[in-house]
C-alpha cells in the first residue's frame, strides 16, 4: 500500500495531469515496480518518453492492480545511456527493457537475454550511431550436443498467416527450446501516432491488429474521449460493447475450428470455418464491414441499429449458436481430439503470472483476470460478464476457455440486444485538454490491450504507447512448447493464435 | 459416428452458388464508390481533405478517386456536403492496371483474363503462395475465408500452397515493409517462371493507410510486377474470388460498370 502512495492512481479510461506523475530516482522505481507485482499487480506497460527539448529518457511503468481496479503509473529520469535491469527480479518487464533498449538506445544492464525486438532505427535519431539492424541477424540460443539439432521456420510460413522467425533446438522430435524473433511486421506506426490525432489516426488504430479492429478502436478513443473530456452516449457504449463480444465470438469460433484442423478433426473444422464467418457478416450488418472497420470513432460509433436490424441480429444469433453448439460439441466427444488437445503445450500458473501472460491464455491457467471485470469501461461497468478460467494450462484448457467465452459473450449480446438503451449514437468529441495522460485497457478476443496517451501543451499527442496482448503473450507460447513435440507446434500455436502486426506495430 | 453424422446433416450444405448466382451482401456494405460530380460546388475540397490516404485529387477533369488507395472508409461521404459521394454495393472491383483503378468519368475497367498462353498454363489449376509483407491480418483473414465451405476455393482449381516452389504465383498482402522486403524477393525468386503476381488489399496495392511510411513500401507494385489489384481495406471474399476468376477467363471480361456520373 504505501508503494502505490508513491505513484499516481489512475481509473481505466480516466485523465489526469502529466505533472502528477512521481519522478522517483531509480531505487525507488524499482522498488515500487518490484512490490507492486509481488502483491500481484500486472505491469500493462512500461515505455520510454523523450521530454520536449531534453536529452534524457523517462522510463514510465504502468501497473495495474486487478484486486482494487486501479492503476499506477510512476517514472523514472535516465540521463546515462543505462540502467540495471528489472528483469531477473521481475520477468514481466524483459520485452519492455528490449523495447525501451531498442527504441532509445538505454542499455538495461545485467538483462539476461537482450536482442533486438522489432529490428528498427532508434526512436533518438540524432543520438549515438544509430545504425538500422538487419531484420533477424542475432544471436539465437543453442543447444549444443551431439544428436542436437536445430529447426529455422519463417519468416515466410506454410499458411495464409503473418511473417516471424521461429528457432527449435531439438532432440529428435522433443523441443528443448523454441526461441521466437519478430519484427517482419514493422510499419512504423507509434512514431506516426506523434503529434496527432490527425485524419490517419483512426485508421490506424483499426489496422494496428486488424483481426482485432473493434478492441484497438475502442482502446483508444477512450483514451481521446477521456483526455477530450467527452461524454459517450450510452447507446453507443452498449453498441461498440456488442460489436466487441462479436470481434470474440468470431475470433474464438474461427480458432476452435482451426485447433479441430490442426489434428484433423475436420468436421468441426470446416463448420466453425463457416460459423465464424457468420459472426463476421453480422458486425457487417451493423456496419458493412466483416471486421468492424468505420464504426468505432471518437465520441461514439457511427451506424446505429435499428430496431429491425436488431432482430435480424438476434435471430441470426440464434441459429449460430445453435450450430456452434453442435460443431464444438463434436469436438468435445472426440476422444482422439482430446487426447491430442490435453497435456499438450502446458504453461503453469506460476510461469503465466511470471511472464504477465494475459487473455484466454493466462485464465486457461486458472488467472482470473479480465479486463472486462477487473477494469470494467463503458457497458461493462453496468453489465458483467463472468470470467471464464480453466486450470490446466494446456490447449484444452485455452480451447474450452474459448468455448466457456463464446457462450457468455453471446449471453451478453442477448441481453443487449433485448433492452438496448434509447439515445444518441455519437457526440462531437471537441478539444483534448494538454498535459495530461491516460491509461485506457480494453479485453480484446486474445486479451488485454492497453493503451497510455500523454498530450503536450497544445493538446496534441507527445507520446502514444500501444501494448497489444500478442506483446505480453509470445514468450508463453515459446515456454509452452518446452518438451513437446516439434510436431505439436502448428497445434499450439493456434491455441495462442498471436498477433505478429499487433507485436511488431 | 452417428453424432459426426446427424451434425453434418444438421449443419448442411453452405457453398454459395457464385459466380452463377447473385450473393447477398448486407446493405451497409461499402462496394464501389460512385462520385456525382455535378453535385460538387465549385472550389470545394472538403472530401479530399478529409481521406486517411489522399485518393482523392482534382485535375482539370475535376475529382479523381484512386480505388488503389481508398480504405472504403466513407469518411469522404460524410465530410461531403453535397452527397456527392456515395457507396454502392457493387463488389467487383480487380482490374489488370494499376491506373484502372482511378475512377473519374470513364468505367472501371474490370480485370480481363491472362493471356492465351498462360491461361492455357493457369486456367484449370493455379496455385498460390500468399505472402502477408505488413498486412495488418485483415486481408489475410479474407484470403483463409475463401478455402472455407461457403466459397470453396477448390472448386475452381485455385488452392493456396504452402512452398513458393509449388506455386505459380505469389498473393501478396500489406505494404512490404521494409523488414519484409528481402524475404518477399527471396519468395518471389523461388517461384517458377511463368509467374503472377496479385495484390490484395489497399496496402498491397498502394500502401494504404501506410503510405509514404519511412518502414514501408507503397505496396507490391513497388518492388514486383503485379498482375491483378484486388481493392478494399480488406476486400470482401467475393471482390477477391471475382477477381481471381476473371483472371483466368472464369468469368468473362464483358461488362466494366460505372463509377461516376
Ligand atoms: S472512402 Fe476512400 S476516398 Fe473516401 S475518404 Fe476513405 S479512403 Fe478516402
Amino acid at each position: 500500500m504505501s508503494e502505490t502512495l508513491r505513484m499516481l492512481t489512475l481509473h481505466n479510461g480516466g485523465a489526469r495531469p502529466v505533472q502528477e506523475v512521481p519522478t522517483l530516482d531509480w531505487q525507488q522505481f524499482r522498488s515500487v515496480i518490484l512490490n507492486s507485482v509481488a502483491s500481484g499487480a500486472h505491469v500493462a506497460a512500461m515505455f520510454g518518453h523523450v521530454p520536449d527539448g531534453k536529452d534524457c529518457v523517462e522510463i514510465f511503468a504502468v501497473l495495474a492492480d486487478r484486486e482494487s481496479g486501479q492503476i499506477h503509473v510512476a517514472k523514472s529520469t535516465i540521463s546515462e545511456n543505462a540502467y540495471p535491469s528489472l528483469t531477473i527480479d521481475c520477468p514481466q518487464v524483459h520485452l519492455f527493457e528490449r523495447e525501451i533498449a531498442e527504441q532509445y538506445e538505454l542499455l538495461p544492464e545485467g538483462h539476461p537475454w537482450l536482442k533486438p525486438v522489432r529490428f528498427v532505427k532508434s526512436h533518438r535519431s540524432n543520438h549515438g550511431t544509430s545504425k538500422r539492424p538487419l531484420i533477424g541477424v542475432t544471436d539465437f540460443y543453442r543447444v549444443e550436443g551431439e544428436e542436437v539439432h536445430e529447426v529455422a521456420v519463417g519468416p515466410v510460413h506454410a499458411g495464409v498467416i503473418e511473417p516471424g522467425h521461429f528457432r527449435f533446438q531439438c532432440h529428435g522430435e522433443q523441443v528443448f527450446h523454441l526461441e521466437i524473433s519478430l519484427g517482419y511486421q514493422h510499419r512504423g506506426v507509434e512514431s506516426k501516432l506523434m503529434g496527432g490525432p490527425n485524419k490517419r489516426t483512426i485508421h490506424y488504430m483499426e489496422t494496428l491488429s486488424g483481426d482485432a479492429t473493434v478492441g484497438h478502436t475502442t482502446a483508444y478513443c477512450q483514451s481521446i474521449e477521456a483526455l477530450a473530456g467527452c461524454k459517450v452516449p450510452a447507446r453507443a457504449q452498449v453498441l461498440r460493447g456488442v460489436a466487441l463480444e462479436l470481434e470474440r465470438l468470431a475470433n474464438h469460433t474461427g480458432d476452435l475450428g482451426a485447433l479441430s484442423g490442426d489434428v484433423g478433426f475436420l468436421p468441426t473444422a470446416s463448420y466453425c470455418g463457416r460459423l465464424r464467418g457468420d459472426f463476421l457478416n453480422m458486425t457487417a450488418l451493423l456496419c458493412g464491414s466483416r471486421l468492424g472497420r468505420a464504426l468505432v470513432r471518437p465520441g461514439g460509433i457511427v451506424y446505429d441499429l435499428d430496431e429491425s436490424r436488431a432482430k435480424e441480429l438476434l435471430n441470426r444469433l440464434e441459429t449460430t449458436m445453435r450450430d456452434v453448439t453442435n460443431a464444438v460439441d463434436l469436438l468435445w466427444n472426440s476422444s482422439s481430439t482430446m487426447s491430442r488437445f490435453e497435456e499438450t503445450g502446458k504453461l503453469s500458473l506460476e510461469t503465466c503470472e511470471q511472464l504477465g501472460i494475459v487473455g484466454p491464455a493466462a485464465r486457461a491457467c486458472g488467472l482470473e483476470c479480465d479486463v472486462r471485470n477487473d477494469f470494467p469501461a463503458g457497458i461493462f461497468r453496468m453489465s458483467h460478464i463472468p470470467v471464464s478460467t480453466a486450470v490446466t494450462g494446456d490447449v484444452f484448457a485455452r480451447a474450452y476457455v474459448r468455448w466457456l467465452e463464446i457462450q457468455r459473450s453471446a449471453d451478453f449480446v442477448r441481453e443487449q440486444l433485448q433492452a438496448l438503451v434509447g439515445g444518441t449514437i455519437k457526440t462531437t468529441l471537441g478539444e483534448l485538454a494538454g498535459e495530461k495522460i491516460v491509461v485506457s485497457l480494453v479485453e480484446g478476443w486474445r486479451g488485454q490491450i492497453c493503451h497510455v496517451a500523454m498530450t503536450d501543451p497544445r493538446g496534441h499527442i507527445a507520446r502514444y504507447k500501444v501494448v497489444d496482448p500478442s506483446f505480453y503473450n509470445w514468450m508463453g507460447l515459446a515456454l509452452a512448447m518446452r518438451n513437446q513435440q516439434i510436431s505439436d507446434f502448428p497445434l499450439c500455436n493456434k491455441s495462442f493464435n498471436l498477433s505478429y502486426c499487433g507485436h511488431d506495430l | 459416428m452417428f453424432g459426426i453424422l446427424l451434425s453434418r446433416w444438421r449443419q448442411g450444405h453452405r457453398t454459395i452458388s457464385f459466380p452463377s448466382g447473385q450473393p447477398t451482401l448486407p446493405d451497409r456494405f461499402r462496394g464501389l464508390p460512385v462520385i456525382d460530380q455535378s453535385k460538387c460546388p465549385s472550389g470545394c475540397r472538403e472530401c479530399a481533405e478529409v481521406c486517411p490516404t489522399d485518393a482523392i485529387s482534382f485535375d482539370a477533369k475535376g475529382l479523381q478517386l484512386d480505388l488503389g488507395r481508398c480504405i472504403f472508409c466513407s469518411d469522404c461521404v460524410q465530410a461531403c456536403p453535397e452527397k456527392a459521394i456515395t457507396f454502392t454495393p457493387e463488389f467487383r472491383l480487380a482490374t489488370r492496371n494499376r491506373e484502372d483503378l482511378i475512377l473519374n468519368e470513364h468505367e472501371l475497367r474490370l480485370a480481363d483474363a491472362l493471356d492465351e498462353k498462360i491461361r492455357r498454363l493457369f486456367g484449370r489449376s493455379l496455385k498460390l503462395r500468399q505472402v502477408s509483407a505488413g498486412g495488418c491480418a485483415g486481408c489475410e483473414v479474407e484470403v483463409n475465408v475463401l478455402s472455407t465451405v461457403v466459397f470453396d476455393l477448390g472448386r475452381f482449381g485455385i488452392q493456396v500452397v504452402a512452398s513458393p516452389r509449388h506455386a505459380d504465383g505469389l498473393l501478396i498482402t500489406g505494404p512490404v515493409t521494409q523488414n519484409m522486403l528481402l524475404a518477399l524477393q527471396k519468395t518471389y525468386d523461388a517461384t517458377p517462371t511463368p509467374k503472377i503476381v496479385i495484390a490484395v488489399g489497399a496496402c498491397a496495392i498502394s500502401g494504404g493507410p501506410y503510405i509514404d511510411h519511412p518502414e514501408a513500401h507503397n505496396g507490391a507494385d513497388s518492388v514486383l510486377p503485379v498482375d491483378l489489384y484486388i481493392p478494399g481495406c480488406p476486400p470482401h471474399p467475393l471482390t477477391i474470388l471475382d477477381g481471381l476468376l476473371r483472371l483466368l477467363g472464369r468469368i468473362e471480361a464483358s461488362a466494366g460498370h460505372k463509377s461516376s456520373k
